[in-house]
């Protein structure tokens, strides 16, 4: 039975993503310990609230090592809503003139989307990156999204001797990074756990891409 | 391609019970919430709204037992509030399960409730639900009013409205107590009005009786229509509003 931790560094409730991912059939367990989110056949990193807390809140379990560890490995991993976000390189919330760094994954600012309905909160469309396995079967569905910050540019350059990451786009104001299949690291900005029939089988497919 | 305007049925429950009544009085039974969630979930419903309307009393045990069941089954988002009090209401809610917690009596009591919620939880999660009553006393004659309309709050329900989302709430319930019960439509002047004064997303409620007053109320810029008795006691299905929207240009799920 293929094992999932959801990595608790206090991010709100995450009942809701453990009920969602156990209709999979997988196996899992709420938890910061280091070794037990090593060995976790996969790895989600929840996240809810502000991107300072968040980074710092991983940071204090050495989510960080956890998961730069477990993609040196090639084992997955899959950021939600503020746990995609913190993936990037910086992010603008609330930090004046400044920013505050990210786990720096990918190169790229989280920032403020320019939009007349702020936060983008809702079931929206997202147009998917051909191939994915993400959303395979669920190409034309939409999901739900709740935020006001999100990656407007994608800015990690293609690399002659790297598979291109999948990069998924959705609209409100202006586009934004939906989700990104980057070998073993997948994100999404929408809540797949909140997203009805076509979350659960978008989290379906990351169980069953798991090797 | 753009964000799904979002049909959203409220279940007013009273001890782990749905009830709704007209103009607040006179309630009737109308199910079990956990199957009542079930059933919405499965038939359309964008988002559910809970109401503990006897959350003031000693039953708030009974309420996070059946928000603990609703979302073991659920995976829309579901929106709890009644009775919220203090940041550890919030707290325990959505530990309970909810996604996002409605602050209405309490939050125009104490502003500061809003705010440390909004700090410590995350914007999104936290709903300002206000009860509005016409009054043309009122700066913008439009007051906010307490304890599910029964009190005049003092407060202007648009003034209040903008201090709540500077505040950090992320999404406003604006509930009609002149049109709730009265299945005569939306306040359409009401709902223009707030989407003039804030950004964050406006959830038109009260008034709703027919097929036809959905549309406008979208138009008048609410993100989102909220029912309960028209859904509960099926005189309205939530894909019969979804269709006439479509009908009408609006996006729908």
């Amino acid at each position: 039975m293929t094992s999932v931790v959801i990595l608790d560094y206090g991010s709100g409730n995450v009942r809701s993503a453990q009920r969602a991912i156990e209709t999979t059939g997988a196996k899992v367990s709420i938890s910061a310990d280091f070794d037990e989110a090593l060995a976790a056949d996969a790895l989600l990193v929840p996240g809810v609230g502000a991107f300072a807390a968040c980074v710092q809140g991983i940071k204090n379990v050495r989510g960080e090592q956890i998961i730069g560890r477990r993609l040196a490995g090639g084992r997955p991993v899959l950021g939600i809503c503020v746990g995609m976000q913190v993936l990037f390189e910086r992010s603008t919330e609330h930090s004046g003139d400044s920013f505050f760094e990210g786990l720096n994954e990918w190169p790229g600012t989280v920032e403020k989307l320019e939009a007349p309905v702020l936060p983008h909160m809702g079931w929206n469309n997202v147009s998917a990156a051909s191939g994915t396995q993400m959303f395979s079967g669920i190409e034309s569905e939409r999901f739900y999204f709740v935020h006001s910050y999100a990656a407007r540019k994608w800015e990690l350059d293609p690399h002659e001797m790297l598979a291109a990451p999948k990069v998924s786009w959705a609209n409100h104001g202006e586009d934004f990074v939906a989700a990104v299949e980057n070998g073993p690291l997948w994100a999404t900005q929408f809540h797949p756990e909140k997203s009805g029939e076509a979350g659960l089988t978008l989290l379906a497919n990351w169980i069953s891409a798991i090797k | 391609m753009s964000v799904a305007i979002r049909v959203i049925p409220c279940l007013d429950v009273d001890a782990g019970r749905v009830v709704k009544g007209v103009n607040f009085e006179n309630l009737n039974d109308a199910g079990d919430p956990v199957e009542l969630a079930r059933r919405y979930g499965n038939s359309g419903a964008d988002e559910l709204v809970f109401l503990d309307i006897t959350a003031s009393s000693s039953n708030r045990e009974t309420t996070y037992e059946m928000i603990r069941k609703t979302a073991d089954q659920l995976f829309i988002p579901l929106t709890v509030g009644g009775g919220v009090r203090t940041v550890s209401d919030v707290d325990q809610l959505l530990r309970a399960g909810a996604d996002k917690v409605g602050i209405n009596t309490a939050g125009i009591a104490n502003p500061e409730l809003i705010s440390d919620s909004a700090k410590r939880f995350g914007d999104q999660c936290v709903v300002i639900s206000v009860d509005v009553r016409r009054n043309k006393e009122s700066v913008s004659g439009f007051e906010a009013t307490t304890h599910g309309g029964r009190n005049s709050s003092g407060r202007d329900a648009i003034e209040w409205i903008i201090e709540a989302a500077e505040r950090g709430a992320g999404e406003v319930l604006l509930n009609s107590m002149d049109a709730d019960g009265t299945k005569n439509g939306y306040d359409l002047e009401l709902i223009s009005a707030v989407r003039a004064a804030v950004e964050i997303p406006v959830i038109a409620s009260g008034g709703a009786g027919k097929l036809s007053d959905f549309a406008p109320a979208v138009k008048a810029g609410a993100n989102a229509v909220l029912a309960a008795s028209v859904f509960h006691f099926n005189e309205i299905s939530i894909q019969e509003v979804k269709d006439e929207l479509a009908r009408s240009g609006e996006e729908v799920r």
